[in-house]
């Protein structure tokens, strides 16, 4: 096992060294230099050849790579020339923010997708189970955007229980508590990761049923419902561990998608905010920032497995 | 039975297999077709995306929407004689707009799709047939691009150079062969160490005919399904960057901006605007899962009724 973990946590330094090279020539070929936006767009060329030369942007693009990569060890992220601030201040201000939502729908579509799984697998072709299929499949087609506009219909006009726009508050102790504000927002990402879990849920619980040790557990006379939360239960769960960890960029992709529509000043919105204002080095961080998330979560996960399940361990 | 039994040799061809009778062999494909045409749900779907593509592209030829030049005497109007959708705040047509921007999104759905898939599966094939070193760092680099959350590079390329239906579809498609290519690796690995591969090498054939000839061809199947769900995630990535502001622009249409759009209206409650072409995206993507749903259940041999 040692073996495997170590070629595991080797292939992804790999993987993160390729990234950051891939993101980093991407947003160097689409925008080499900020002088425009310092210099502003009536600089001449002299100038903006001249304050390249001060900041090192004509250097070779894996010159300049190596000293964003030194940086970035050192915590610093590069500096965002539209508003002037460094990026690493930029992120400190709001990854908290972006984490709780996240955080705190990922938690919730597991813990309804689990037992709504299993209830499917154990209750399959019944009425029941096709109308949460039904509706699990809808859910899935429908991008976030729309389904947070029919959130916001229902509950913030049509029945003004939930306000459309998420907190605004810069204490997070303060977000955290503004239900009001922050129930549709977080509804919104529940259901999208919800509708993808459940069907997932649906099937590994339905070939757990058919494997022997759920035979014998009945045959020996355990209740089912037993059956279900001692041995179902913990084997069904176990392919949810790296369905989680693969769904980091389809949740950064919904936090950047909810937090436009509700207008939640998180990572998602800063990167939208950033776009509009042509501001690449906060794009790049955060794309950088996003994919080494990606990889690191697809590692823990599969250490998580490994650990979790003794036939990964040994083989 | 009125024949009067005849003794039987054991070779006697006439005489019917035991256990009743046996039809010919079908093809895997023939029995993917019937498995497929038996599915409820995936006929649904295929009907929905036959609907959508004479709507889109046939029903402009019918009916004639105003989509091209704004009116002001006929903004936001309700559904009204003449206007079955009602209209936007700049007097299009809404009917219009919805086929309009339908075929953007199905051209560009279907087109990285198709991207996608012929780029995979000849990358995933070479990798699989070569193996060893050269394998892994294809694949490595397939990790690398999918570790890249794929929303943030297709938006930082579209607000760079603009959105157009050429474009998205190469971005979006540059995207998609990374899944195809992990699974017809797959299915490669396994299918060359068959007999039918080996035969084919042993009478000389090199490795450009017997990826297109032999490895391609059996991992079709595989490349089907992932075609469909690539279409659907194509489609609802052109609405979200259509949403965001950075879809295609007129005379284009897009769904995603259509509906962006209709958000400012909906404390007024012009609901025409914003639920017509919700339903329209969601209705796709349903409708291309479906299939790819179904095409998955009927090419799986395990799962395939007897």
């Amino acid at each position: 096992m040692t073996a495997y973990l170590v070629r595991r946590v080797g292939t992804s330094i790999v993987v993160v060294f390729g990234v950051s090279i891939f993101v980093f020539l991407l947003l160097h070929i689409v925008y080499p230099s900020p002088a425009i936006d310092v210099l502003g767009v009536r600089a001449t060329p002299p100038a903006i050849k001249a304050w390249n030369r001060v900041h090192g942007f004509d250097r070779p693009w894996l010159v300049q790579y190596w000293s964003y990569i030194v940086g970035v060890l050192h915590g610093n992220l590069g500096k965002s020339y539209k508003v002037n601030q460094s990026v690493a201040a930029l992120f400190e201000e709001r990854w908290a923010r972006s984490l709780y939502l996240s955080g705190i729908s990922l938690v919730f579509a597991v813990v309804i997708a689990i037992p709504l799984g299993i209830y499917q697998a154990v209750r399959r072709n019944t009425v029941g189970d096709n109308v949460v299929t039904a509706l699990a499949f809808v859910t899935y087609a429908m991008p976030v955007f729309f389904l947070a506009l029919i959130l916001i219909q229902v509950f913030a006009l049509s029945i003004p229980i939930f306000s459309f726009e998420a907190s605004q508050s810069t204490n997070l102790l303060v977000v955290i508590g503004d239900w009001h504000a922050m129930t549709l927002p977080i509804a919104t990402l529940t259901l999208i990761s919800v509708a993808g879990y459940s069907r997932y849920m649906r099937s590994t619980a339905m070939d757990a049923l058919a494997q022997d040790y759920i035979k014998a557990a009945r045959a020996k006379g355990l209740p089912e419902r037993l059956v279900l939360w001692r041995h179902l239960l913990r084997n069904a769960c176990l392919p949810m561990v790296t369905l989680i960890g693969l769904s980091i960029p389809i949740l950064l992709a919904g936090n950047l998608i909810t937090e436009q529509v509700f207008n939640y000043q998180g990572l998602g919105l800063l990167f939208f905010t950033s776009l509009s204002n042509v501001d690449y080095p906060v794009l790049l961080a955060y794309t950088l920032v996003g994919a080494t998330l990606t990889v690191v979560g697809n590692l823990i996960a599969d250490i998580a497995l490994t650990v979790a399940d003794p036939r990964i361990r040994l083989a | 039975m009125t024949q009067v039994a005849r003794p039987l040799s054991p070779l006697d061809i006439t005489r019917a297999p035991e256990g009743g009778e046996v039809g010919p062999i079908q093809s895997g494909w023939r029995l993917a077709v019937r498995e497929f045409a038996q599915n409820r749900l995936a006929l649904i779907g295929l009907a929905i995306l036959l609907f959508f593509v004479i709507f889109c592209f046939l029903g402009p030829l019918v009916y004639h929407g105003n989509v091209i030049s704004s009116n002001l005497l006929a903004t936001n109007l309700p559904p009204v004689a003449g206007h079955p959708l009602g209209t936007t705040d700049l007097g299009f047509d809404e009917l219009g707009l919805l086929m309009k921007g339908g075929q953007a999104a199905l051209e560009v759905g279907f087109a990285a799709a198709v991207i996608g898939i012929v780029i995979g599966a000849i990358y995933g094939a070479v990798a699989g047939l070569v193996g060893g070193f050269i394998d892994s760092v294809m694949m490595r680099i397939v990790d690398v691009f999918l570790s890249v959350p794929f929303l943030f590079v297709v938006l930082i390329i579209a607000v760079r150079y603009g959105a157009s239906v050429l474009g998205l579809s190469v971005i979006i498609g540059a995207y998609f062969w990374l899944v195809p290519a992990r699974l017809v690796r797959g299915e490669v690995l396994t299918l060359r160490e068959r007999d039918f591969v080996s035969a084919a090498r042993i009478a000389g054939a090199s490795r450009v005919r017997l990826i297109a000839r032999h490895l391609i061809p059996n991992a079709l199947g595989v490349m089907i399904v992932n075609v469909t769900f690539n279409v659907a995630d194509a489609i609802l990535t052109v609405a979200a960057l259509g949403y965001l502001g950075y879809g295609l622009h007129y005379p284009n249409q897009d769904w995603g901006d259509m509906l962006s759009n209709g958000i400012g209206y909906m404390q007024d409650g012009y609901w025409w605007l914003v639920y017509p072409v919700g339903a329209c995206i969601v209705l796709v993507v349903m409708a291309c899962n479906l299939i790819g749903d179904a095409l998955r259940d009927s090419f799986d041999v395990r799962l395939r009724r007897r």
